[in-house]
């Protein structure tokens, strides 16, 4: 096993660990911190199938983030009053059913990311970044002034939504969940990633010419880790709406688009696992920094720049030593 | 273990600024806290922080463990929050959230946990109407409120053709569908603004344009800073009448002159008077340097309520809890308070004017707008 | 809706794109000549405006607080350049993003602990308070003029000295060979920090002079920082007069959007429902603007391909 295989394996044992130590402990709100950090990693191993493999600076992934959440709010919405969302041409009824949620968010997320994708990649380098944060702005402003569901208000969902088999207002059994499918969406991306697809991906990133004189155009290629990327951070989203069992336009924000991108340089840029080191160190921070003073972005700010100056590998860079 | 219990707790409450005021009494309560202590709109939260733990201060309340966190003014950091508290710190009762979206997201799910939650500062109409709840007390208004005063004291001064502009949100809408259920004259205008915008050149122009003969607005924080001082230096002199959020003591003095002699509706003032009130404006300003705002008025109000409460029935026996929290039994910085039957004030709203004292701006009533005010929502609430 | 008021909407849009360009001026700048993404652009402009609350509240000269925005945001410039920012130009553009942004953090928490958190006054000096009469009879308030003056001479002047000067002729060098102007034997870090300090001494004054007729609060960089990065977006990074062009293209189409949007769709539909189509599209409106100049320009309209 590698330095980074044995750092990936201790990531993944922990994150499994300190739940299932706080439900002997009793201590349930440690589960949904651990539940928060899965979910978020999950968005950041979106974002990093992007940024680290596709080598695009998307500053609007909160646009998927929020799209899987509002996929979620809206559904279970429409589920809890009764309401059908649309009867003409032909029935379409809320549910507050997991899987389906999971996969109306992944859909709509894919597509919204393939139409985004499509305009945003014919141009790079800081105009990628701005283009996305426009799109990003779009929805959150459209959000907010959309009154049909909850405008700035979001909306309340009063019950978390049903997965089969299981008793997901439990925290560790809707931690459970979330952990299965991080863990899934991390293999998914490592096969992506040594996969001819993601080598043609990671020459694409290096020299666009290459790839081009081999017959490849970089510009599907883009795409398409684009839209799969979309995807799995549209699928964190709606499990983060479940988490909170809320949804409200600060999930399509810009800040959150920089939360998410913070989770993946903190723990390093294209390392399998540096989203969810980036957001388990993040969430602590937050967590224990919030009560030792009022002021403590400043020290999440100071530690920020700290590892952009001194530890670009991002923390699992910094414990392997920029080994792979 | 429960030595070593005992000194984490000590120690977490060391580091996250918990207030522990020794427990132990069969009265004894434990209240969280959420409210915004970080960010934009920080002075709301501190000083309904302020104003809660100066009433317990003055009270000499021990029975009162209170934990206090920030929710940085994001929905998704209160509820995590509320999860925190119900969860690991098992609070009795919630209080503390100054945005409506925020209490939105976590005071149903915190109600329907079988906790008591009293809002210091946001009341909107779904908590107020159909999404009542027995749990669910508001010692600040219905966010309709002040804006109806407006529209009630806009009969009064004869205005006959009023311009009005709120913030594209829910609360934006409320306020200006508020004022015009008491207003009774025409409307020259009615515009929604971008959400945190801070130029109003164009909408001033049109109200310029409009040939209105007085101006609504409900525009909070930075937003009614901004729109104020242009206001007065764009020429237009039309009276303009607004709810208290844009007049209170934390940014009167960053608007100045702007704002000289703008009426302004509230249910709070610092001259009311009557012995509660004087009582908390002096010990405000000897506590913390600085005269007390509305917000801090509402945290005074909401501990005293809390521990009005105690003092009759225990947190444990829920229905007794409940009822002696109904009865409203405490002395109110604005006098009159009692609950209607969804559990929301009625009491007096004022007409104020902003003047000078000194250096310092300041408001002085100057009319009752509406008296033993309920609100629109009540009869829909069944519970 | 007479001519009168689209007149005065349309100076208004004027007076909202010179503001922005003073920020915009300063990020172009530094992207053109450094290659550098300054997230923390926005922070300078609030040190600007609390600058001069600062002063001018303590001196009650308002002048005296404008100088004091350039000066403490050109001295916070040049601070941050020498201690941090230098380290990242030869970086990719994610950690700028980063490191900004975390600039960002500090410097919006660091104003809060040493301001506190409610907002500051700063006022219009009494000499520009009130409006002006205009030639037709439009009533115009004076300050605002007077920022439409001071941006189109701030404009001037950097063209000027763009174009004209010694230290222009080396900016214009470093943006399109930067080996070059070192083998000329040019001092150049010395360049990069007075090219830092530069547009931040600019966007202190944008602070200080939309804070006088603003609120001066914690996080008001950050709004318009997302604007002035639409307007180099649209204009194409780097160039000043795309800088300008978009900046002013960006005002007009925000202020009449919102003012006209609304009326627009009034003819079509029901009132209210338009007032709330209307607003919501005129929020969105810039962001469309930039989308749809970038799909027919991917690098802006002025920008080098």
């Amino acid at each position: 096993m590698t330095r980074e295989g044995i750092v990936n394996a201790v990531i993944a044992l922990g994150l499994l660990l300190v739940p299932l130590w706080a439900l002997w402990a009793n201590e349930p709100f440690t589960i949904t911190l651990a539940t928060k950090v899965a979910i978020l990693a999950l968005a950041g191993v979106g974002l990093n199938l992007a940024l680290g493999l596709g080598g695009l600076v998307s500053l609007g992934h909160a646009v998927f983030f929020g799209i899987g959440g509002y996929a979620m709010g809206i559904l279970a919405q429409h589920a809890q009053t009764f309401d059908p969302i649309m009867e003409a041409p032909f029935l379409i009824e809320g549910t507050k059913s997991m899987p389906v949620i999971w996969l109306v968010a992944v859909v709509s997320s894919a597509l919204a990311a393939l139409a985004i994708g499509a305009l945003s990649l014919r141009t790079s380098g800081v105009y990628f970044i701005m283009i996305t944060l426009a799109f990003g702005q779009m929805f959150y402003y459209f959000a907010i002034s959309w009154p049909a569901y909850g405008g700035e208000d979001g909306l309340s969902i009063y019950v978390r939504n049903e997965f089969p088999g299981l008793n997901t207002l439990n925290p560790i059994e809707f931690f459970g969940i979330t952990y299965v499918l991080l863990l899934a969406a991390l293999f998914l991306s490592a096969r992506i990633a040594a996969s001819p697809f993601g080598l043609a991906l990671t020459s694409a990133r290096q020299s666009p010419q290459r790839v081009e004189t081999v017959g490849l155009r970089p510009f599907r290629l883009r795409l398409t880790v684009f839209v799969i990327s979309g995807a799995i951070t549209g699928l964190a989203g709606a499990l983060f709406a479940d988490l909170n069992r809320f949804v409200s336009p600060t999930m399509f924000s810009w800040q959150m688009s920089g939360e998410i991108m913070i989770f993946v340089i903190l723990g390093g840029v294209a390392r399998l696992f540096g989203p969810v080191a980036g957001a388990a160190l993040f969430i602590l921070l937050e967590h224990w920094l919030g009560g030792v003073s009022e002021y403590w972005l400043i020290w999440v700010g100071a530690l920020l720049l700290a590892v952009v100056l001194f530890a670009p590998g991002g923390l699992i860079g910094l414990v392997t030593r920029g080994q792979k | 273990m429960i030595l070593k219990n005992f000194a984490l707790a000590a120690v977490i409450a060391a580091l996250t600024g918990t207030t522990a005021l020794a427990g132990g009494h069969s009265d004894a309560a434990k209240v969280g806290m959420i409210t915004t202590l970080s960010g934009g709109g920080a002075g709301l939260g501190i000083d309904v922080r302020d104003g809660f733990q100066l009433a317990l201060k003055m009270a000499g309340a021990e029975n009162v463990e209170l934990v206090i966190e920030d929710d940085q003014r994001k929905p998704e950091i209160a509820v995590q929050l509320a999860d925190k508290m119900i969860q690991s710190e098992q609070v009795d009762v919630m209080t503390g959230i100054i945005w409506s979206n925020l209490a939105m997201a976590v005071v149903p799910a915190a109600t329907a946990q079988g906790k008591f939650y009293l809002s210091p500062n946001a009341g909107p109409s779904a908590l107020a109407g159909k999404g009542c709840h027995p749990n669910y007390f508001n010692v600040a208004w219905q966010n309709d409120n002040l804006h109806e005063a407006a529209g009630a004291y806009a009969n009064e001064a004869g205005f006959a053709n009023s311009f009005i502009l709120a913030p594209n949100y829910p609360a934006g809408q409320d306020a200006l569908t508020g004022y015009k259920r008491f207003y009774e004259g025409e409307l020259a205008g009615e515009i929604y603004t971008k959400l945190g915008q801070t130029d109003y050149a164009a909408e001033i122009a049109q109200i310029r344009a409009s040939g209105a003969d007085s101006v609504f607005f409900f525009l909070p924080g930075g937003m009614g800073i901004s729109f104020l001082k242009q206001y007065a230096a764009s020429g237009v002199d039309l009276p303009v009448v607004g709810p208290a959020f844009s007049f209170d003591q934390g940014i009167l003095q960053a608007v100045g002159d702007a704002a000289l002699g703008v009426k302004n509706t509230s249910q709070w003032n610092k001259d009311i008077d009557n012995e509660a009130n004087a009582a908390f404006v002096a010990a405000f300003q000897e506590e913390y340097g600085r005269l007390p705002s509305l917000y801090a008025s509402q945290g005074f109000d909401t501990a005293n309520l809390l521990l009005s409460a105690l003092e009759k029935a225990p947190v444990s026996d829920a229905d007794a809890f409940r009822a002696a929290l109904k009865e409203a039994d405490f002395a109110s910085t604005r006098g009159n308070f009692s609950f209607g039957p969804n559990n929301h004030p009625i009491q007096d709203i004022y007409v104020r004017e902003v003047i000078q004292e000194g250096d310092v701006f300041t408001n002085k009533i100057i009319a009752t707008a509406l008296t033993n005010h309920s609100d629109a929502y009540a009869a829909e609430c069944q519970m | 809706m007479s001519l009168l008021l689209v007149i005065e909407q349309v100076l208004n849009g004027l007076q909202f794109g010179v503001m922005l360009f003073l920020m915009a001026a300063g990020l172009t700048l530094i992207f053109g000549v450094m290659g550098l993404i300054n997230l923390a652009h926005g922070s300078l402009y609030m040190i600007g405006a609390f600058a001069a609350a600062a002063v001018a509240g303590a001196t009650g000269s308002f002048l005296l607080g404008l100088i004091s925005a350039l000066a403490a945001a050109a001295a916070m410039g040049a601070i941050v350049e020498l201690t941090v920012i230098r380290r990242l130009y030869k970086r990719d553009h994610l950690d700028q993003v980063l490191a900004t942004f975390a600039l960002i953090l500090i410097f919006s928490e660091g104003t809060r602990w040493v301001f506190g958190s409610f907002p500051l006054y700063l006022d219009v000096p009494n000499w520009l308070s009130g409006p002006v009469t205009l030639p037709g009879g439009i009533e115009y308030p004076a300050y605002r003029l007077a920022i439409i003056v001071v941006g189109f001479a701030v404009a001037a002047g950097l063209f000027w000295m763009i174009g004209r000067t010694r230290i222009g002729i080396q900016i214009r060098a470093g943006e399109t060979d930067r080996e070059m102007i070192a083998a000329l034997g040019i001092d150049i870090d010395r360049l990069y920090t007075l090219v830092f300090a530069l547009g931040a001494a600019l966007a202190g004054l944008a602070g200080a002079l939309v804070g006088a007729i603003q609120s001066v609060q914690v996080g008001m960089g950050e709004p318009v920082l997302i604007l002035a990065f639409v307007v180099i977006v649209i204009g194409g990074i780097g160039s000043i007069k795309g800088a300008f062009i978009g900046a002013i293209l960006l005002g007009l189409t925000d202020t009449l959007g919102r003012s006209f949007l609304p009326v627009l769709f009034g003819t079509v539909m029901d009132p209210s429902a338009a007032t709330a189509v209307g607003s919501a599209l005129a929020s969105m409106l810039i962001y469309i603007l930039m989308a749809a100049v970038l799909i027919y320009r991917p690098t802006g309209l002025f920008g080098r391909v």
